[in-house]
């Protein structure tokens, strides 16, 4: 066997490999939600969504706790979403390479790996008691912001990172200033990788549990969120509770609610997907 | 991106408005619609009784909010003894600590028995040998020092086969682990950790089911639950072995792995009429709801004093 034949080989061996470790974690993924359809699928009705929380497993639904993930997701966004981009733009655009913006990319990356029950921890901490913001939605949204902060700044930076240096210098040569050039050039660029990585870090951020229930998320809310004082429940901490419970019929509710969390999750992961073509192609 | 921006604006315009919605004022108390909100915290293991009670009450008194949580007795009580919570649910009667912390916020409680909590032990249908356990040899098989050591059933009891036990029980961080620990092996020694653990009962009755030299605990309302899968064992209560049943635990007789359920009453809470209607309520339906969810009803006599206790209380804190 001579040395071309060997690489080729090599080559063939780590196509093999490569399609095993995607079918693994595929067929993991396809039993996994193959054995929540099966346990849930029959209990998704209209009912199930539109009703409240009950001792009942089959009179229960998940009305509440949906539109407390609902809200959650949509006050993270708009907390979360600005403060990512804006601190992602300055780390990459502005900040000069020192000492001092070495420690914070460090302590940004150490950030994201912190377990999301301490967040959960400083959220009761400042913003239930200090700011008084009680066990609302808001404080909620404030502490799952915390936590998908360095997600989302990490993804804007890798976005930023990838426009092509030429675009930018074009920019400047027409006599742009860093401002016009960063908002009319580098952002719409980067745009479809920063939405990916916000839409990615809120697909986790909906799927927490326990920083939610350090901060006071309930698991019987009788009603929906009117404002972001309210109290509010959130789907996870909903399956959590019924997957606890020793009654079958509670199981086949979590199942059910499992499969609407995915959804949920699916539909953001498919609009992230969407918008990413669709700049894609514009940049074109 | 502009797009993005006026779509951002919008929706912090419209979360501003909202904000200004304060608390709802209490309503003028009359005799028939209440209104207000009853917050309750504490244990997950009283969850569904609590939870039921607020489900019927809802049905009576619609307007009036009762939110309930699932911080755990310990986390209920931090919450409750800084006056965020009405009334807290818990697992076990409150500790000097937490009593300690409700003086020092000067919060007055009353403590309500509200249902029972049996533990079963439970064997695989398989396991011919087992009719009955004392708690010395639960206490054998289970203390701390049996770790590593007591691993075949012979060690229990000679005749039992020379066979390994595999043990299976809720994690240390549940209540259900706390009250078998100290019933058995008593006060803060804790079990031995050589044994299949899961924070999931419905793991734990798996895992005996598919093994003939399994041993294991958890609530009753998962043996209930699963009857056909487990086999239960009677514990000795030192006159007679008892297996747990509604009766048995009702009637004290299913020692000592029995155990009541709390609800704790905040002083100040009871100065509104909805809070004092809610517990009224939570005791007189507290028998039948607490049979729905899988738990045990107090006598009808201990409900009738838990409501002249708290009558007295709720006079007393005008």
């Amino acid at each position: 066997m001579n040395n071309i034949q060997k690489n080729r080989l090599k080559d063939q061996i780590f196509k093999v490999w490569g399609i095993g470790c995607t079918l693994f974690a595929l067929i993991l993924l396809a039993f996994f939600i193959g054995d929540i359809l099966i346990d849930g699928i029959m209990r998704i009705d209209w009912a199930f969504i539109i009703d409240l929380p009950s001792r009942k497993p089959e009179k229960a639904g998940i009305y509440t706790a949906l539109m407390g993930s609902i809200w959650i997701l949509f006050l993270t966004t708009i907390i979360a979403f600005p403060i990512g981009v804006a601190a992602g733009v300055y780390l990459e655009e502005y900040s000069k390479k020192n000492r001092l913006s070495a420690i914070l990319e460090i302590n940004i990356s150490n950030l994201a790996g912190v377990p999301s029950i301490i967040y959960g921890l400083l959220g009761l901490e400042v913003f239930v008691r200090i700011m008084g913001l009680g066990a609302s939605v808001l404080a909620g949204s404030l502490t799952l912001s915390l936590l998908i902060l360095p997600i989302i700044i990490v993804a804007t930076r890798e976005a930023i990172k990838a426009v092509p240096k030429s675009i930018k210098d074009a920019s400047y040569a027409l006599g742009a200033s860093k401002w016009q050039t960063i908002w009319n050039q580098v952002l719409p660029a980067s745009s479809g990788g920063i939405l990916t990585g916000v839409i990615l870090a809120l697909s986790r951020a909906v799927g927490e549990t326990a920083p939610l229930i350090v901060v006071g998320a309930l698991a019987y809310v009788p009603f929906a969120p009117e404002s972001p004082m309210d109290d509010f429940s959130v789907l996870p901490i909903q399956i959590f509770n019924w997957i606890s419970r020793p009654q079958h019929g509670f199981i086949e509710n979590a199942a059910a609610a499992i499969i609407i969390l995915l959804l949920i999750t699916f539909i953001m992961n498919g609009i992230a997907v969407y918008f990413r073509n669709k700049w894609q192609k514009k940049l074109k | 991106m502009k797009k993005i921006v006026i779509m951002l604006t919008a929706a912090i315009v419209l979360v501003a408005c909202g904000k200004k919605k304060e608390e709802k004022v209490l309503a003028e108390n009359t005799k028939t619609v209440l209104s207000g909100t009853i917050k309750i915290d504490g244990s997950s293991t009283v969850f569904p009784i609590t939870e039921a009670v607020a489900e019927e009450f809802r049905a009576v008194e619609p307007k009036v909010k009762v939110t309930v949580g699932i911080s755990g007795t310990g986390g209920g009580f931090k919450k409750f003894s800084r006056g965020e919570t009405n009334l807290s649910n818990a697992s076990r009667p409150i500790k000097s600590k937490e009593k300690a912390a409700c003086e020092a916020n000067n919060i007055n409680y009353l403590e309500l028995e509200v249902a029972y909590d049996g533990l079963a032990v439970t064997i695989n249908p398989a396991n011919d040998w087992v009719d009955s356990f004392t708690v010395e040899e639960l206490k054998k098989i289970w203390e701390p020092t049996a770790q590593g050591k007591i691993m075949k059933w012979n060690q229990i009891r000679p005749e039992w086969p020379n066979e390994e036990i595999h043990l299976f029980g809720p994690g240390t961080a549940s209540g259900t682990y706390d009250y078998f620990s100290e019933a058995i092996c008593g006060k803060k020694v804790g079990t031995r950790g050589d044994y299949t653990a899961s924070e999931d009962d419905h793991v734990l009755v798996q895992g005996i089911a598919g093994d003939k030299y399994a041993l294991g605990f958890f609530g009753l309302a998962y043996y209930a639950e699963n009857k056909d899968k487990l086999s239960l064992i009677g514990v000795h209560n030192g006159t007679e072995v008892v297996k747990p049943s509604l009766e048995t635990v009702k009637n004290g007789t299913y020692k000592p792995l029995s155990r009541p359920l709390f609800l704790y009453v905040n002083s100040t809470s009871v100065k509104s009429t909805e809070v004092v209607e809610f517990v009224n309520f939570y005791l007189d339906n507290a028998g039948e709801l607490s049979k729905d969810v899988g738990y045990i009803p107090l006598p009808a006599e201990k409900y009738t004093v838990q409501k002249e206790k708290f009558k007295t209380f709720v006079e007393s804190n005008k």
